[in-house]
């Protein structure tokens, strides 16, 4: 039936079970789970020279396309990952999305109009490439990943200063010891199970049919992929339905189906096929993968206990509009791998992990209220929140406060950290696009005459970036990069277009975390002062109560 | 008179998901008749706080004009 190839990963007997390697008395790291959230912090932490043992119950990539919408910024952590250039290639770039109630068109909008950013604000591509792309990159770090298909934790003992995890294989059951282990088993998290988390929050009534369709003939007017979303479409009655289109000519199609409808009936071919081809006309199509869902908004209270932190879904769950499943996922594998690293090389006491708490608690709660108003929007519950919600589409015809009212899923952007533990105030008074707790925004530069990219230059390491006329201090530990300066001791940018020296201003410097956080900003940045933001992050002292 | 240029801004700005979530929760709950009474004082009380009988009343011709057929 599907479209892609998959080929099942290679299975082992472990070193603890008398296979080939070196079996280690303790790992600094394990991770539960090699979906791409796990896979992605395997590689960061390799990145950083920390190695770790990946765990998974399955053998193969992702079945179906599940998430398929990568964000601006979770590309450009893929890029310091080492495979944001390859989605990027094979990623359908889109743009261009456009809205109908019924059959008429009500309102198009352009995603990221600016110019200047090497990744655009969204690519589709499905998540068996993404993780496909992801083992092959750890696979780069034989000394530090070790890959363990069809190794399932089955249970796990938190002795305080390290973890036991029992695992099950095709080839006997063994035990290993972990300083730390992360948790990426997903929405239906076996380990928070185990752990009897609540894990509370809203569920949705609605049923969603989600359908992967291979055609050649592009279902939109034109070649150039969009996003089209309709409300009540002719076709559909009184619903809704959203159609995408991803490489190899797939295309998902969703459609709300209603809370009445039995996903059993649904999800077979003799209801799925006459929907679809209501949406795509008398075009030739083939059917590669279908699921029926309710969903739900929820998270954990807290992401880490101790030494088990939840990374992904399973320390959150959101409605799949706005996409913020995989990429508020793989934010956190930003914010926590570079910590994680620093207490394993014990560069900072291990109070620093409950910095990861608080923001990505905080970060996956904006998630949350953010997907769950696009999903009240797009089910009004009563008679009234529907006629508001029509009354919204009126008006958007001409309106454009009401056309800003339209919610089918807000674009997803990094939150801002401003105001937590870590961060701290802004000392440069400077008019910038760029503040204290945001992420780095990309700029066209040129390093040595050749044209790059200033996200790439500045994220991975603490960065001190200095833009035209100021002067930045020798501080151990913080790499220097300036742009626009000449005749100084550290790595110079040129920034021909004027873009950076716009979005950072002229004579400010920017202190950023390894993930791009914007620390503080000066005016005259001095050593000293650095110097002890960096001890603040080594021993953080937590002045407000941690959620 | 009120012209078009301010009726044609958007004025909510960032803020509109957060003002059209509280809306519709301030509606949970309530019956079709509690709805429309409760729409009645939002619209009499906004009117208050316009106060402009100009700005009013081309409001409500300009909301009249998308009537449904």
């Amino acid at each position: 039936m599907p479209g892609y190839d998959y080929k099942p990963f290679e299975v082992t007997p472990p070193p603890e079970l008398d296979g080939e390697g070196e079996a280690k008395a303790r790992y600094p790291v394990a991770i539960i789970g090699a979906g791409p959230i796990g896979l992605a912090a395997a590689v960061d932490l390799a990145t950083k020279g920390v190695p770790s043992i990946v765990l998974d119950d399955n053998n193969v990539v992702s079945i179906g396309s599940r998430a398929i919408c990568w964000a601006k910024r979770t590309l450009e952590i893929f890029d310091r990952l080492g495979i944001g250039e390859r989605m990027l290639a094979k990623g359908v770039t889109w743009k261009t999305g456009r809205l109908f109630h019924g059959s008429s068109e009500v309102y198009n909008f352009d995603l990221l109009p600016e110019e200047g950013h090497k990744y655009p604000a969204f690519i589709n591509l499905q998540q068996y490439y993404v993780e496909q792309y992801l083992v092959e990159r750890a696979k780069e770090f034989p000394d530090l990943i070790d890959l363990r298909f069809k190794n399932k934790v089955v249970e796990h003992q938190d002795n305080g200063d390290h973890i036991t995890l029992q695992v099950e294989t095709p080839f006997g059951n063994y035990e290993l010891k972990a300083d730390y282990t992360i948790v990426c088993d997903g929405a239906g998290s076996p380990t928070r199970k185990r752990m009897g988390l609540p894990f509370d929050g809203q569920t949705f009534e609605e049923h969603f049919l989600i359908a992967d369709v291979e055609m050649e003939e592009s279902p939109f007017e034109t070649q150039v992929p969009e996003r089209w979303f309709w409300f009540e479409p002719e076709f559909h009655s009184g619903q809704s339905a959203l159609l995408h289109k991803q490489p190899d000519n797939i295309y998902r199609i969703d459609l709300q189906l209603g809370p009445e409808s039995d996903p059993k009936l649904e999800a077979t071919e003799e209801k799925v096929f006459p929907r679809i081809k209501a949406i795509v006309g008398d075009k030739p199509f083939k059917l590669d993968w279908m699921s029926v869902y309710k969903f739900r908004c929820a998270k954990l209270e807290r992401f880490v206990h101790n030494r088990m932190l939840f990374v992904g879904d399973s320390a959150h769950v959101v409605s799949p509009f706005g996409a913020r499943g995989g990429n508020g996922g793989i934010q956190d594998v930003d914010n926590i791998c570079w910590k994680l690293a620093a207490v394993i090389k014990a560069e900072a006491d291990a109070s620093l992990l409950e910095t990861y708490n608080e923001e990505r608690v905080h970060g996956s709660a904006e998630n949350i209220l953010n997907s769950s108003r696009a999903t009240n929007f797009m089910t009004p519950k009563s008679s009234i929140e529907h006629l508001f919600r029509n009354e919204v589409l009126n008006l958007s015809s001409k309106m454009p406060f009401a056309r800003k009212l339209i919610n089918s899923g807000r674009l997803s952007v990094p939150c801002s950290l401003e105001a937590k533990t870590l961060q701290q105030t802004d000392e440069s008074n400077g008019i910038k696009q760029v503040q204290v707790g945001d992420v780095v925004l990309d700029a066209p530069v040129k390093a040595d005459g050749d044209s790059t990219w200033l996200v790439s230059q500045v994220q991975g390491e603490f960065t001190l970036l200095g833009v035209g006329d100021v002067e930045l201090p020798d501080v151990g530990g913080v790499r220097r990069v300036g742009i626009n300066q000449s005749n100084v001791s550290y790595k110079t940018l040129q920034d021909e277009e004027g873009l950076a020296t716009r979005r950072y201003g002229e004579g400010n410097a920017y202190l950023l975390r390894p993930d791009g956080h914007v620390l503080a900003i000066y005016k005259s940045p001095d050593a000293g002062k650095i110097r002890s933001v960096l001890d603040h992050i080594s021993n953080p002292i937590f002045e407000k109560e941690v959620a | 008179m009120m012209n078009d240029t301010s009726m044609m801004t958007d004025k909510l700005g960032a803020n509109g998901d957060e003002f059209y979530n509280f809306l519709m929760d301030a509606h949970e709950g309530l019956s079709e008749e509690q709805s429309h009474a409760l729409n009645a004082r939002l619209v009499l009380m906004l009117a208050n706080e316009v106060g402009n009988i100009d700005t009013l009343k081309s409001v409500i011709k300009t909301a009249v004009e998308f009537n449904h057929e």
